[in-house]
């Protein structure tokens, strides 16, 4: 395989990390006004991602990272072209991250809704802007002949895109959904797996049809196969969902997100950023792409340090795999 | 204002922003390792208590650094996108090597170390917290060497045909001699950034009247802890320093010239604590003057020869006039603006030395079981405690403006002028937009952290409670969590 395809399947696998892991953490942050009834549910429902979603978000800096390293002109163009969706994205993560160390940190009602408020914005905004976004890559945007994005901010919000952006907030409050289901105990446990199957069957309408639209876009038979078996995932979930098997359901969705990812991603192949004015505008994997030597020595330092890293993050899983129940939330905010 | 100067301003708030929580960060993690090594070692139930407070603090910090370093990654695409595919093959690598590296080290151990107090054996918890030291350590080496990189370009070579800088030895960048000096330098001012903050914060609450009698011993430790930090790592500081001056004579000696506006090559050279004259130094009208030390900063030797802005503006316009990777524009656009270069460095010099003074002076102040408590002092010893976390903060601020200002006009040194780097497509609208937004929201958040820092000084540290200890006893399935959310 080339270097260039080896970063670019690299790259691909990042975002899909970030998105099956990010996704639920993002869907437990906007549940947390509708499955949060009581402050203690709330507190049971954040401390079920308070040690995970960190690490779930350093994918996103490492795609980042690698992209930047790995295909300079697709980071270069990507990032200055949607400036300002990625603004919005910046500000919702900046909220969203300090809410968390900071929510408990005062025994105020007022101060709390206040950080409660950043955590369902700043999980709703990136959930539905990163579909809007990887919506737009796919389906191609205006790209000059000096690769840059000429187009503007409303370019971004037509309907395939908007529809991306549903899709992916219904399946991220899916995944969120039964991840509560699947790390809590106790009343919260059976309305949020409920509520999963409910939302989860929405996201499966809007899936099918976003994917239905991007294989009529630019799709393939890898592409079909490959939305067939996420949409197959998602329904195979919800079953398990309603029939009371949490650690499958979330196991469906999590399946489900990952290879509606890897759809888009084969979709777009072997361009990473389609011009709408004129094919020959587009980047490429080759034409976006770094040297041969930097693509090699990247490659080395990712299969050493990468199995290393999912390792311990794994672990990290393990350790705090117990289900939270409102008896584990100490009394007070220390 | 043109979206050059508003990408210029905006790099320049964010990420001297950004930078007044890392030091905070690296110094900060080591030393509540520290507290809770030694802890372990010796049962001391203070080194505990003192753990949990600093690590409080730590993490109120540390959020700050997380959310204010996502931003950094991606301004280098949205506001400099040319000299992102400029310098992309280059520069990405090491940025994308400290994520995979550093990153995922640090936000995996540190959430490990927060809720993992009833879940991990006591060795494994300590150890998390080192890990997370060892992160920031990792993140730094790799970033210094990629900003060591545009301070001095090594390891590359310029393709004509693709019109960028590309990678043909990670090694030379890695081993770079900007940043063999650059990185010892940088994190020996976070241990004193670290150390400076430990030591005020402790001062304060071993002063303070509402301080018990019981807990101002342990206080007291705190002081000498952060002092002796401060002090050593001051003195290193000083040390790295020296070096890096001479190192940047050597490869930017038009930087060492505008740090003491020498317009005219002098050989001495003398170096001037503080200068009254006009403001890019032309003229002056009362000047304090140390005969030979420029020389000695710059060349090892009192009576070496320092060349002078005038001389150096004509040689880089021989050496670099006609350079394909550059747009040039009037000679004096060699010179970089001479006010902030003169004055950021001799701050960052002053402030970083009156903190390691003043720390020095309470370990001596505090020794041999000797408590700074009496009451003539105290007013004196309360500013010092709010002075001493923020002398550094500021020190290593200009440090930063130094180093970056002084390299003007170039972005990658010789190779890329600033204005050649700045996002083509992007609007001044776009950037005032984004400048706007970001520097509105981190002025909010500075209010809300440094409240959220006071408060948790003042309420000190909680009263001794063993943990649990999972490794010698079952624990209670249905336990509240030793820490939540």
């Amino acid at each position: 395989m080339e270097l260039t395809t080896i970063w670019f399947v690299l790259i691909a696998l990042l975002w899909v990390g970030y998105f099956v892991l990010e996704g639920f953490d993002f869907g437990v942050g906007m549940l947390l006004p509708v499955l949060g009834r009581r402050e203690v549910e709330r507190r049971v429902m954040i401390n079920t991602i308070g040690p995970l979603w960190d690490g779930n978000e350093v994918w996103l800096l490492v795609a980042g990272g690698a992209t930047f390293a790995a295909f300079p002109e697709w980071y270069a163009t990507l990032f200055s072209g949607f400036y300002l969706p990625l603004l919005l994205i910046l500000v919702a993560l900046i909220v969203r991250g300090v809410a968390f160390e900071y929510r408990h940190k005062r025994d105020d009602d007022r101060w709390r809704a206040r950080w409660d408020a950043c955590l369902f914005l700043g999980s709703l905004v990136p959930a539905l802007l990163w579909g809007v976004a990887f919506a737009n890559i796919v389906r191609g945007v205006p790209i000059d002949a000096d690769s840059e994005y000429v187009g503007g901010f409303f370019d971004l919000l037509n309907p395939y895109a908007l529809l991306g952006g549903l899709t992916t907030v219904l399946l991220f409050l899916t995944h969120g959904a039964l991840f509560v289901a699947l790390k809590t105990d106790g009343d919260i446990r059976g309305r949020a797996r409920r509520l999963g199957v409910g939302v989860g069957a929405a996201a499966a309408a809007a899936s099918v049809a976003f994917l239905a639209w991007t294989q009529l876009l630019t799709g393939d038979a890898v592409t079909l196969v490959l939305a067939g078996l996420a949409a197959a995932a998602l329904v195979a979930g919800l079953l398990m969902a309603a029939r009371g098997r949490e650690g499958w359901a979330f196991a469906g969705t999590f399946v489900a997100i990952g290879l509606a990812v890897t759809t888009l991603f084969v979709a777009l192949f072997p361009n990473v950023m389609p011009s709408s004015l004129d094919p020959a505008y587009s980047l490429t994997t080759t034409s976006a792409a770094a040297t041969s030597y930097t693509l090699t020595l990247m490659t080395v330092v990712a299969a050493i340090f990468t199995p290393l890293v999912v390792g311990y993050q794994a672990w990290s899983y393990w350790v705090f795999r117990k289900r939270i129940g409102e008896q584990h939330i100490p009394v007070g905010h220390r | 204002m043109e979206a050059l100067d508003l990408a210029r301003w905006q790099f320049g708030i964010i990420t001297v922003y950004h930078f007044l929580f890392v030091p905070i960060t690296i110094g900060l993690s080591a030393i509540v390792a520290g507290f809770e090594t030694a802890w372990l070692r010796t049962h001391n139930p203070a080194y505990l208590r003192l753990t949990k407070f600093f690590g409080k603090l730590f993490l109120i910090n540390f959020a700050m650094g997380i959310v204010t370093g996502i931003v950094q990654e991606f301004q280098f695409g949205m506001n400099w996108s040319d000299y992102s595919r400029f310098v992309g093959d280059v520069f990405g690598a090491p940025l994308a090597i400290e994520g995979l590296l550093a990153f995922f080290l640090e936000s995996t151990f540190l959430g490990l170390w927060i809720f993992g107090w009833d879940k991990l054996p006591r060795v494994l918890h300590a150890a998390c917290m080192w890990i997370v030291h060892i992160g920031t350590l990792l993140s730094s080496y790799f970033i210094l060497a990629a900003n060591s990189w545009m301070q001095n370009p090594e390891g590359y070579s310029f393709n004509p045909d693709t019109g960028r800088a590309e990678l043909n030895s990670l090694g030379a960048v890695l081993l770079n001699k900007v940043q063999l000096v650059t990185f010892p330098h940088t994190m020996l001012a976070a241990y004193l950034t670290g150390g400076a903050f430990v030591t005020g914060v402790a001062l304060w609450l071993l002063v303070r009247r509402s301080t018990t009698d019981d807990d101002r011993p342990m206080y007291r430790t705190a002081l000498r802890a952060g002092a002796w930090v401060a002090v050593v790592a001051g003195i290193g500081v000083a040390v790295s320093g020296d070096v890096q001056g001479k190192v940047m004579t050597d490869v930017q000696p038009m930087k060492m010239a505008a740090a003491e506006a020498l317009y005219e090559t002098e050989q001495p050279a003398s170096f001037s604590l503080f200068t009254v004259g006009s403001l890019d130094g032309r003229e002056e009208i009362f000047s304090i003057k140390v005969p030979g030390l420029l020389s000695y900063l710059g060349t090892g030797d009192f009576d070496g020869r320092i060349e002078g802005i005038n001389d150096l503006r004509d040689r880089y316009l021989e050496t670099y006039g006609q350079d394909p990777g550059t747009t040039y524009y009037s000679p004096d656009d060699y010179i970089p603006y001479i006010p902030v270069a003169y004055w950021s460095f001799r701050l960052m010099i002053g402030l970083g030395v009156v903190t390691a003074v003043a720390a020095a002076a309470l370990l001596w102040a505090t020794r041999k079981g000797r408590s700074p408590t009496g009451t003539r002092a105290r007013k004196a010893l309360v500013a010092t405690a709010v002075a001493l976390p923020l002398l550094p903060l500021a020190a290593n601020s200009f440090g930063w403006i130094f180093t970056e200002m002084g390299r003007q006009p170039w972005l990658v040194f010789g190779l890329m002028t600033t204005p050649n780097g700045v996002s083509p497509g992007t609007t001044g609208g776009e950037v005032m937009t984004s400048l706007v937004v970001l520097t509105g929201l981190y002025a909010v958040l500075a209010v809300v952290e440094v409240g959220l820092l006071l408060a948790a000084i003042r309420a000190g540290a909680d009263p001794f409670s063993e943990p649990p200890d999972p490794s010698r006893s079952p624990s209670d399935e249905d336990a509240p969590m030793a820490l939540a959310y």
